[in-house]
């Protein structure tokens, strides 16, 4: 009796039954949520088919209220287009399926997403959804009315019909569900706007429901590089995986299993794994034995093996990171733009991964308030789950206060004028949860993420440090410059007496050779070096003006106690904030100097290193 | 040597200092007496609270230190014109020229009245001898005094504070000093100073002046240096004691301890202007529990300025300590009207007598 009511309540359901009964598990558990995850997976699609074809992305996201707790989403993209008879599988039919064989890093679930949003706007509004697309091969747009069928797992097409479209390609997809729609931190307003921080080469539109649009230009006219599909690596291989795939394999034997399904794995690497293991190297895979399966894994591990191909991998780009964040925060006038840093190339579980980060620091950003932690995944941004996520955890465990930040303890998110973004990507990114809302926080990622940002944030100190050097030097030059001639020709004035000479009572308060910069902006921006000899004595040195565009050796010579010296230099090739040039000396005592600093011993070996790599 | 010419010695002979030290090579510097409340000491032969030794550099190797010396030589320069053509400015007025000094110009009128104190504190002057004087009018007087003051004629006119006055009183102006007013002579036992209007306007009103032979001064709030020069001139020329009749709180504390110690900011000049026989007979600590008076909660501010004043070494004496510790305890203040509870007379029939006749 028991056995029979057993078998009775295991019976096979369907993919998309399953999911109509756990929404929430593509995190459609709540109103808020499920308009923003509509959007999120109808973006991250578009925006992964027209990296694929090499398009710059233009995208018109657009909610509508319909009614009280109704909302309709149309995304409108300028992608490649779906042919037609594959529009019912990619929209109607929840895929499942072991992704094994893929390594590849993309931003969507490859049709899961898309999917499982038109089947909950189905189940709570039970309207059919509208996807219109077009190939620039097709005379014609296709628009189809479709559903899907929960029991059978395929789409319920209601209509297909061929129409007239102004769009040369692209793909539109309408869905109409309940929800609520929000703003602030977690709202599609904000995801936009971390989308388009990344994707500085896509012009985004955003209408809400009130009908009012939000635009992110197109800053950057380049097509973001695409990932490469690779095979998998055998580092992190599991026994089940290994045994699922010795059943499925079509390969003639052990040997040519391995040589075949993975990468970095040579015939005769194939032999050397198989051999340590004790397994027959020409062992029919169907008959491979978990005993021996688990030998396999251990030896694979004691093999040495190339590292992962980092060419599946699709960083941002120093350069996307660079002119998004400038384009995006840019109203906010930052003081600061760190320049973006990636880490090496990384494994976890075999899989490679890697990590960017850039930031913004200062200006018109708020000091009292915790700087902004903007994450991503694989160019996602991540707006949920803050608390569970590897990126926070790496942050907490950075000690801030080093970098001039303030931080309670030397723990938890820092306080301060900063916008940092991090991105981890990679072809497997380890996530907390099914709707990959926070990566999940192994040691292997939040290590790195930390490396990654000492790099970055020793750039702000050097940059604060610099800050605080020049105010300094600011002052005293005030000082020396200006108020004690000051004070020097109006004491004579009141007695009518002539101007003592003062040059003695500046070298006794300054004593130094001074280096400074200001920044002309009449008739073009000019940079205009000056230096000052406030010492007793005649001066020579070789002076180094290290400019964002180049550099510059000068050869001060004799310069005379009180005398200066200027250098002129346009800047107007600079785009967006010029930060200051960099100073250093050589020949000279540094301690003599101020607002420069001693030429690095290496420097010259450095230029060696590079021009070798060239 | 006359009084310009004395101010304009010892102001060049400051700017020569500066002067100096950059003629012989060296980094001017300016040592001043340090004006706060951890250097002000007893002086024995006044009886006031004046500077003590404590002495703050101001040097030009430094960036405020360079800045005070620069505004200090124009603040010396407008003065220096002020005497040559006879002119007088007031504080603000100053201020407002030193627009004109650009860089060197005050970045708040604070810092000008600051810096004029301090030019006082250096040159052992006052600031009517650099022809600067406040913005705001002495308080006033109604009493049988006899007094007379140079008119705009440049003519010497007499007025009884009594019977010359309105109800106002005797306006008593920015420069009391004997080129401006002379004291001639008097009818009364005693002084009394007034914190607030009101009150002076009740005991005018109740003719307390004519019945127990005072002279009514108005304080308005923290006396002005002209009210305390006058009280201090009355009080040591007519020989007549100085009482003072304050609201019940911390601030009202301070009017008192300026009147007879001497005030912290210009400590410099306090044998000048302080009383130190004046007695307190405004409301204290005890008066609002052994009179019962309605009372308001002490707020924050007026914590810290009782918990300062046990700090202050002019209230290191057993009635202040006593005192402030008790309104610090029971947590409420009073004012002066609080006495009207009992009825409009009562201040004048039973408080200030029997206040008066326990010190007498």
């Amino acid at each position: 009796m028991q056995e029979k009511r057993k078998s009775q309540e295991f019976k096979q359901i369907s993919i998309s039954e399953f999911f109509e009964k756990n929404r929430h598990i593509l995190g459609f558990d709540s109103l808020q949520r499920a308009l923003f995850i509509m959007v999120k997976e109808a973006v991250d699609n578009s925006l992964d088919a027209c990296e694929e074809h090499g398009i710059l992305p233009g995208l018109v996201v657009r909610m509508s209220k319909i009614s009280n707790d109704v909302y309709e989403m149309s995304v409108l993209d300028n992608g490649p287009g779906i042919e037609r008879t594959q529009v019912p599988k990619a929209f109607g039919q929840l895929l499942y399926g072991s992704r094994f064989h893929v390594m590849r890093q993309t931003r969507g679930q490859q049709g899961l997403g898309i999917t499982a949003s038109i089947l909950y706007g189905q189940i709570t509004t039970g309207e059919f959804s509208h996807i219109t697309t077009k190939r620039p091969v097709d005379d014609v747009a296709y628009h189809f009315e479709l559903g899907l069928d929960v029991k059978n797992n395929v789409a319920n097409i209601k209509t297909e019909e061929p129409v007239i479209w102004k769009e040369e390609h692209g793909t539109e997809v309408k869905i109409r569900a309940k929800g609520k729609y929000i703003t602030g931190r977690q709202s599609i307003q904000e995801y936009l706007k971390e989308v388009a921080v990344v994707n500085p080469n896509a012009k985004i539109t955003f209408i809400d429901p009130d009908g009012s649009s939000t635009v992110f230009e197109r800053s950057i006219e380049e097509p973001s590089k695409q990932s490469k599909p690779v095979k998998p690596h055998p580092y992190g291989l599991e026994v089940g995986e290994l045994l699922s795939l010795s059943t499925e394999s079509q390969s003639r034997n052990l040997k040519e299993l391995f040589v075949e399904n993975f990468s970095r794995i040579s015939a005769n690497t194939a032999v050397e794994i198989l051999n340590k293991a004790n397994v027959d190297v020409e062992k029919r895979p169907s008959e491979l034995e978990r005993i021996e399966a688990e030998k396999i894994i251990q030896s694979i591990s004691e093999v040495k093996l190339m590292p992962p191909s980092a060419e599946s991998l699709s960083p941002i780009s120093e350069q996307f990171i660079r002119v998004g964040m400038l384009s995006v925060y840019g109203d906010e006038r930052p003081g600061f733009y760190g320049r973006p840093i990636s880490g090496a190339v990384r494994i976890h579980k075999g899989n490679p991964f890697s990590v960017e980060i850039g930031m913004v620091y200062g200006g018109e950003l708020p000091s009292d308030q915790p700087a902004r932690i903007i994450r991503y995944a694989n160019k996602v941004p991540l707006l949920f789950q803050a608390g569970s996520c590897a990126i926070t955890e790496a942050i907490s465990e950075t000690d801030w206060r080093q970098y001039g930040m303030e931080q309670k303890q030397g723990k938890g998110v820092p306080y301060g004028p900063a916008i940092i973004l991090v991105h981890v990507f990679g072809p497997k990114i380890p996530y907390v949860s099914e709707s990959k809302e926070a990566i999940a926080p192994v040691s292997e990622i939040v290590e790195e993420i930390k490396s990654v940002l000492k790099s970055e944030m020793r750039q702000l100190r050097r940059f604060n440090n610099r800050i605080e050097r020049n105010k300094k030097m600011g002052e005293k030059f005030r000082l020396v410059s200006k108020i004690i001639p000051e004070i020097a020709r109006k004491s004579s004035e009141i007695l009518k007496l002539e101007i003592p000479d003062y040059r003695r009572t500046i070298s006794k308060i300054a004593n130094v050779v001074f280096v400074r910069e200001e920044v002309e902006n009449k008739d073009g921006k000019k940079s205009i070096t000056s230096v000052i000899n406030y010492t007793d004595e005649d001066v020579s040195f070789n002076l180094k003006i290290v400019f964002p565009f180049k550099e510059l050796d000068l050869k001060i010579e004799n310069l005379n106690s009180a005398q200066s010296f200027t250098h002129e230099e346009n800047i107007d090739q600079v785009k967006g904030a010029y930060t200051g040039a960099e100073y250093f000396v050589t020949g000279i005592n540094p301690v003599l100097v101020q607002g420069a600093e001693e030429l690095p011993a290496d420097w010259n070996l450095k230029g060696v290193e590079v021009n070798e790599q060239e | 040597m006359n009084r310009n010419e004395n101010t304009e010695m010892q102001l060049r002979n400051f700017v020569n200092t500066i002067y100096e030290a950059i003629k012989n090579e060296d980094i001017p510097e300016v040592r001043i007496k340090s004006r706060t409340r951890d250097n002000i000491v007893l002086d024995n032969i006044y009886g006031v609270w004046k500077y003590g030794e404590q002495e703050v550099r101001r040097t030009a190797r430094k960036m405020d230190g360079a800045e005070f010396i620069a505004k200090s030589l124009y603040t010396i320069n407008f003065i220096l014109d002020m005497l040559k053509e006879s002119k007088s400015s007031t504080l603000r007025e100053m201020y407002y020229i030193s627009e004109g000094w650009k860089d060197f110009k005050f970045s708040s009128q604070d810092e000008s009245n600051v810096l004029s104190e301090d030019m006082e504190v250096l040159t052992q002057l006052m600031r009517e001898d650099f022809h600067l004087r406040p913005e705001e009018n002495g308080a006033s007087i109604i009493g049988n005094v006899t007094i007379e003051e140079k008119n705009r004629k440049n003519e010497f006119k007499r007025i009884n504070c009594r019977d010359d006055v309105g109800d106002a009183g005797y306006n008593i102006p920015y420069n009391v000093e004997a080129e401006k007013v002379h004291l001639i002579s008097h009818d009364a036992d005693m002084i009394v100073a007034l914190e607030t209007g009101g009150m002076f306007d009740r005991l005018v009103e109740n003719k307390f002046d004519e019945d127990f032979r005072s002279i009514l001064v108005h304080l308005k709030g923290q006396p002005a240096r002209s009210t305390r020069r006058m009280l201090k001139r009355m009080n040591e020329e007519l020989g007549l004691p100085v009482y003072i009749f304050t609201d019940g709180d911390p601030w009202s504390f301070r009017i008192y301890a300026s009147v007879a110690y001497g005030a912290i900011k210009t400590a410099h000049i306090s044998h000048w202007l302080a009383v130190p026989t004046a007695e307190f007979v405004g409301i204290s600590a005890s008066d609002i529990l052994n009179y019962d008076l309605p009372t308001d909660k002490l707020n924050d501010r007026d914590i810290a300025a009782l918990n300062s004043e046990l700090q202050d070494p002019r209230f290191q004496n057993e009635f202040w300590k006593s005192e402030i510790e008790t309104m610090l305890k029971i947590n409420q203040k009073a004012e002066q009207q609080a006495l009207a509870k009992y009825g409009l007379n009562f201040v004048t029939d039973t408080y200030l007598p029997e206040k008066l006749n326990l010190k007498r």
